[in-house]
Formats: C-alpha cells, structure tokens, sequence
C-alpha cells in the first residue's frame, strides 16, 4: 500500500499501554453503505447530546418536512433536533436510550410521499461534489452558526455539540484539527465506509473546521488496518493541506487523549479537554456533516449505523433516519440468528445492551452489535491473585484492580487516592482479567455513588 | 453481576433469541485465567525440578511427593472446615508445594515436610481468606516454620552434618560420577580433600570466612550448572534463568522484580569484590550461589505477595536482592533468600501506596455534584 500524504507529527504513531482484541471488522467492512427504507414511524428524542435538553417546537398533529426543526436549543451547549422523515407529529411521549436515560420524544408518523429516499436520499447526503477549494469564502461565524443549526454533535458516541468546539476562544487559540478516524472499536465499520465510499465531505468538513477555529493544521488519523481507507482519503486530500497519520491500531486509539497522544504527541491535561493543548477533535462522520451542514445547508438527519456480529444473519452497514428503533434496524439486516445473546448499542468494548427493540437510533449511535452466547462466555469470578495485568492494560495509567477493590468495598479514600476519576472506563482492565472481575463496571459504580456518599456525609 | 434477563419487546418477530442485558465490556480475552498462569508457573519451575530430579533422584521425588500432597490435602482440608468449595482446580496449591520442596534440603524428613506443607497452606494462606488474600509468600511461612520449629532436621545444622560427607557417599553414589561430591566442587588451593566438610556452597563459604575449619569456596561452574550439594532448588543456576526468562517472557513473572535483585545484588556484590579483590568469590558466584536466582524468578515474583506497580515492583526487587546480601554477609544463616522474602512480602502494601502511578495528563479533579 502505497503511503498516501502523511503531514510530519511529533507523535509516536501509538500510546501507551492498551490492549488487542480481536478486530472482527471483516464481517460487515465490505458491505457498501445502504439506504434503510423510510420507516412508518420514528421517534425523536429531544436529548441526544451532552447539555440541555431541546424544547419541542412542534404541536402534535403537525405536518413536517424532512429537516425541519422539531426541537428547539434554548441553551448555549445544546443542539436542535430535525424531522428525519417527512410526516405527520403525534403527541410527545417517553423513550429509553441506551445508556438508560428516560427522555421526551416526538414521535412522527411517516407520510406516503417522500420527497428523499433510497438512491435520491444517499447522493443527497453523500453524493456530489464536495469542494477542497474556496472553502474560506464561508465566515467562520457563518459556519460555527450552520453547524449549531444542523444539529450537529460529535457522532463518535460521546455526543457533545460541534459548534461549541469550533467557535474561536482566544484564551485557548486551537492550531489543529484532528478528524478521529480510528474506529478502535471491534466490529463497528460505520466510519470506515465514509472514508471509503465518501471521503469528500470527510476532507471538505475538516477544512471548513480548521477555518471556524483558526486552527492551521488539518490531520486525519486512521488506524493502519484501514489501508484502503488511509488511500480514498489521501486521494481526496491530494492538492491541501490535510495530512492523513498513520496509526499502529490499538484499543482504545479512538479515544481523544489516546488519539491526540498517538498523533499529535500531546497529553491532554487530566480532566482536560483537546483545546487545552490546542486541538480540536472531530469525528470522521461529524466531519463529512459539517461539510453538509455549511455547503449545503442540510441538518443531521441521518447517520451511517453498522448492523454487525456473529448474531446478525446479514451484517450491514445502513443509513438510517434518526428515531427509527433498533428493531428495524436488526430485522433489515435480516434478523437475529440463534444464539444471539446480546444486542448491543455501539460496539463490545464501551457499548451498552440494550432491554429492547424498541430503543430509537441516536445521533451517537455508531453501531448495533449482535454477540452470541459463545462471543460473551466469560468464565466465573475468582479471587484477584494482583497480577497487574490490569495495570499494564491501563491506558490512563491507573491501577484498576485497586480501585474495583475500593469500589466494592466503598473505600472512597482509597479510590480517590488512586484517582478514580481519571478512568475512561475503555473496559481494558475488565478484558485482560485472568480472574474475570467486572473491573470497570465497579470502577463506574463507584465513580457514580462516591460524591453522592460524600455530601450525605 | 447479575444478569438481568428480558426478552425481547417485538411484534414483528416472535420467536425472537432471547437476549441478556448485561455490563460491558462485552468480550474478554479468555486465553488469560489464574490458573493458565500457575500452569505457567509449575512450567517454569520444570527446569528447577528437572536439575534436582537428577542431582538426589528419589530423595527429591520424595520431597515433591510429600510437599505437594501436603499442600493439596491441606488446600481441601481447611477449604471444607471454610464450608467452602476447595479451590484445587487453579493449580496454586501445586505451585506452593513445589516451591516449598524445592526449598527444602533433600534429606528433610517427611514428617518435617507434611508439617510445612500444612503450615504453608493453612497459616500462609486459608487464615487470610485463600488465593489472592495472603500477605506473606504461603510456601516460606511453611518453611520459616520448619526452620526455626525443627533446626536439627531442616535448619542450617543440616545442611552441614545431615551431609556428613560419608553419608552423602553412602545414599547418594551417583553423586560422584556427577561431580557434586563437596571435595570435587570446592576450590581448595591449599588444602586437600580431607579438609573438607560435606557443607552447601552457601555454608563453606560462611565457615571459611569465620575461619572455621572446613570451610572453603566454591567453583564458579558447579554453582552455575547445579552439581552441589544444597536445597533442591538451590542447585542449579542455569535451570533457574532458564525457567525465569520463560515466566518474564509469559509475563506471568514480572521482569522488574528480578531485574532489580540481580541488579542490587551485582552493586553490592561488586562493591564487596572490589573492597576485597582477592577473596576469591566475585558477583557471579553471589548471584549463582545459594537460592538467589530461584528466589528471584520463582518465589518473590508472586503476584499475590509483590506490589502492582511497575515501579514498586522495580524497588521490591531491588529491596529483596539487598536484604540477601545483607543476611549472607551479617546473619547468622549462610542465606538468606526465605527471610529476605518474608521481609519484602510485609512491606509489598506500603510500596502500592508509596508507587501509585501517575494517571496519564496529571490527576483529573473530582468533580462536585
């Protein structure tokens, strides 16, 4: 593979410690991104990102168009959400996300005629051309505005509202923007089919990034098992100044300290943000949505979601309106197989199960894994022997077993003196354990009842 | 973690898998368990037990016999009076059992070895609440206890007369032919064969430099293949980094708590050289002698007794090493390797906390709610 233009970073290309799953992108890389059919309903939550919740705009019973706003951003770190199909409101009502958050929905069902769908609906929202030049004609008000108005948040799962990064800071000036196409997850190929199959507006909406925020330099960091990805994006990126880095693959590189540390060489304070080292982090797929939102004034209404697993008849990777549930999602890629065990929002490291197929697609939500009984058979909980496998595959340099240990026997002194709130709970500990200690989900236990215990004290 | 069990809300599938919800992450690498590791273990201590098998043929079979069925049936024993499941199938007690033969001396006699077998398990390790809970190493708390209760059989006195030299000719023969008579391995520039003692390296030396009569030194090269007399394990060096590097390599061992005894012992050893140049005993013969190597790679490598941090790994090795050489050149025993290990095992807990590591980007502060 011939190396594509690699920009000079001061990075090593890696980070520390870490761990190797198995990679199990084969099973859906090949599938060409498809158009799910319009659904006859979806439902969307009026919160899909970090910050306040959205206000309905709409009445029950209103006609609305594909990308109307239907809920309104009353608050600075906040994003409006959009009509992902063309429809009829019905009343607002409880939904279930994945992460367990109950929330407000609006629900709208879906009229006969649609004005996108299939084909129409992909070159709509990957097709054309996408320009590389000319691109600072666009204010970056003008573009930090486009980005608040489509909705966008970072579509990497954590879900924080794009324009809040862009917009220029000048006590913290941000001289680079990293586009995070690592995908360190198993299974999921949701990004790596837009770098494939679109990386136009991959590069186009970096750029557009760099200008809102002033940053100079423009990286495109991809894991070195996506050859073929590290090659589309490097011909789209021929004639600019965006630079595609390398990165010797590794769980958890998609992490944006892990991410900045590999290709930057940066180490983002502790309980810092990228800008505090003069990066700004985005997505590919937030990325390719910027370019959408500012060139063509569209808002995020769709998302790449990879279908996938051992437990999935026809894994695939879907674009799919926001709101249509998971269901519908599992039955177009055919169905479960049997021996599915465990349906999963996003991928198998970090990723939630889910209770239902009710549950609606998010902004966030970057893949539906499907594990069978097999995939998840973990052997039974034994003593902790202190081998410290834990602490090698610790790459926030922590010492896991110490802090599970403080979890479970609600020793906050001792959780706080091993930094407890350091963890990004990445799930490297709970994976390497010789003796099968949910590690990182007692290490999250305790982080959620610690200052709780404390105030009542 | 319990698992919560839902089936499947769907009216377009009704005869759907019933899926689990469950905490992530959702795979594990199921290559590693605690027991693949103390198979690792008992493998690394292969090349040991081998070298053994060959220098005392049935006095060592018997000594592995006696320790590990003792640790077993001890394992079983205060497992059922816990009421709980004996934990057998994880292979620790085999480990502890065959650390514990092999730092015993080969004419110890099995009543001795039972005892320490059971103190071993029960005082060492099922009063703490079993595998993972002990604080000190369970094989040398048997052997400490051995050692003091019974000296005239196992302590420092047997390994010198236990090992009279026309005993040693009498029960072992072969140990001619294999070079390991004390006559053929001492170096003896002055005097001859008949002065002599039938003692372990570690203890001629000791003799010769409080000027007893016997004492003497010991080639280089019978401490490095093993043909001398001494506990079983204690023989040969090469067997010990042989099986040593293995563990590092598995990473079952880790590297620094080796590295940083052989390290203090090649400074002190190298300082204790060049103040006495001609004393005829270097670094190599320190770190080849006695039980320093098996001590280093097989008994203070323990997980369960050594910190979790690299560093404090780095500087529990580097203690344990000095603590060696301290006891071979002050204490009254020829080696010191089992209090050595005793001593580094009390301060493990205070290392964790001196050694915590420092999380990537500095401390993230905890937040108010």
């Amino acid at each position: 593979m011939a190396m594509a233009t690699t920009t000079p970073t001061s990075g090593k290309r890696t980070f520390r410690h870490g761990i190797h799953p198995p990679e199990r992108k084969g099973l859906a890389a090949d599938a060409v991104i498809e158009v799910l059919p319009t659904p006859a309903r979806v439902k969307i939550p009026l919160l899909q990102h970090i910050g306040a919740p959205c206000s309905a705009r709409t009445k029950p019973r209103q006609e609305v168009a594909l990308g109307e706003t239907i809920g309104q951003a009353d608050a600075f770190v906040s994003a409006p959400v959009h009509a992902s199909i063309t429809g009829t409101t019905a009343m607002p009502s409880a939904v279930t996300i994945p992460n367990g958050r109950h929330m407000q929905a609006i629900p709208i069902k879906a009229a006969d005629a649609q004005e996108l769908a299939g084909k129409a609906l992909l070159k709509d929202i990957l097709g054309g051309d996408w320009p590389t030049s000319g691109l600072s004609q666009h204010s970056p008000e003008a573009i930090v505005e486009a980005v608040r108005a489509a909705g966008l948040v970072g579509l990497g799962g954590a879900g924080f509202p794009t324009h809040v990064k862009l917009r220029r800071n000048d006590d913290k000036p941000i001289d680079t923007v990293l586009v995070n196409g690592c995908e360190c997850e198993p299974y999921l190929t949701a990004d790596y089919r837009m770098m494939v199959e679109a990386p136009g507006p991959v590069v186009s909406g970096a750029m557009l990034a760099a200008h809102a925020c002033g940053a100079r330099n423009v990286v495109i960091a991809v894991e070195d098992n996506k050859p073929l990805a590290i090659d589309t994006l490097g011909k789209a990126a021929k004639g600019t100044d965006v630079g595609i880095v390398e990165l010797r693959t590794k769980y958890p590189q998609g992490g944006e300290k892990q991410t900045v540390q590999a290709a930057l060489g940066r180490t983002i304070p502790g309980g810092g943000l990228p800008l505090d080292v003069g990066v700004v982090v985005v997505n590919v797929g937030t990325a390719a949505s910027i370019a959408r939102a500012v060139l063509r004034g569209k808002p995020l209404t769709h998302r790449v979601v990879t279908v996938t697993g051992h437990g999935i008849v026809k894994p695939r990777n879907v674009l799919a309106p926001i709101g249509v549930t998971y269901g519908e999602l599992i039955d177009f890629a055919g169905g479960l197989k049997d021996g599915a065990a465990r349906i999963i929002a996003g991928g198998p490291m970090m990723g939630f199960t889910i209770g239902s197929r009710d549950y609606p697609v998010t902004k966030g939500t970057s893949g539906i894994t499907v594990l069978t009984e097999d995939d998840v058979a973990k052997a039974r909980e034994t003593h902790c022997v202190r081998c410290g496998r834990c602490v090698d595959a610790c790459p926030m340099n922590l010492v896991p077993s110490r802090l599970a240990l403080a979890s479970r026997n609600k020793q906050w002194d001792i959780a706080k003196r091993y930094h407890a709130f350091s963890c990004v709970e990445c799930g490297c500990c709970a994976y390497v354990c010789p003796a099968s200690i949910p590690l990182v989900q007692l290490i999250r236990l305790g982080k959620a009842q610690m200052p709780r215990e404390e105030k009542k004290a | 973690m319990a698992e919560n069990t839902n089936t499947p809300e769907s009216d377009t599938q009704a005869a759907a898998p019933q899926t689990h919800v469950a905490p992530g992450p959702h795979l594990s690498d199921r290559k590693l368990s605690t027991r693949r590791m103390m198979v690792d273990v008992i493998i690394g201590l292969l090349p040991v037990t081998v070298a053994a098998v060959i220098m005392f043929r049935r006095y060592a079979l018997l000594q592995l016999a006696v320790a590990i069925g003792g640790c077993l049936a001890a394992e079983a024993l205060f497992a059922c009076m816990r009421k709980r499941r004996p934990t057998l199938g994880d292979c620790s007690a085999i480990v502890t059992g065959m650390i514990l033969a092999l730092s015993l001396p080969w004419n110890t006699p099995v009543y001795v070895g039972l005892i320490a077998a059971f103190i071993a398990i029960g005082i060492g390790k099922m009063v703490f609440g079993g595998v993972g809970y002990n604080l000190f190493n369970p094989a040398m708390v048997g052997r400490a206890f051995v050692m003091l209760a019974f000296a005239g059989a196992v302590g420092a006195p047997a390994y010198v007369e236990a090992g009279d030299v026309g005993e040693l000719r009498d029960k072992m023969p072969w140990l001619e032919s294999l070079g390991a008579m004390p006559a053929q391995y001492a170096e003896a520039p002055d005097g001859g064969a008949d002065t002599v003692s039938a003692a372990t390296p570690m203890t001629a030396k000791k003799m010769k430099d409080a000027g007893e009569e016997g004492g003497f030194l010991t080639k280089f090269k019978n401490l490095a293949v093993g043909n001398t007399i001494g506990s079983l394990g204690e023989v040969s060096a090469i067997a010990c980094l042989l099986g040593g590097l293995y563990l590092c390599l598995r990473r079952t061992a880790s590297w620094e708590i080796p590295a940083g005894a052989i390290g203090a012992v090649v400074i002190l050893g190298g300082i204790g050289n060049l103040m006495d140049p001609s004393s005829g005993w270097t670094v190599l013969d320190d770190l080849a002698g006695g039980a320093l190597l098996f001590g280093a790679f097989f008994i203070v490598t323990d997980p369960v007794t050594s910190p979790l941090t690299p560093k404090g790994k780095l500087i529990f090795g580097v203690l344990f090493g000095a603590l060696v050489m301290l006891l071979r050149g002050y204490s009254n025993y020829p080696e010191g390797v089992m209090f050595a290990v005793l001593m580094v095992n009390a301060i493990a807990p205070l290392l964790n906390r001196w050694t915590v590591p420092k999380p990537l980007g500095g401390p993230a502060p905890i937040p108010v709610k």
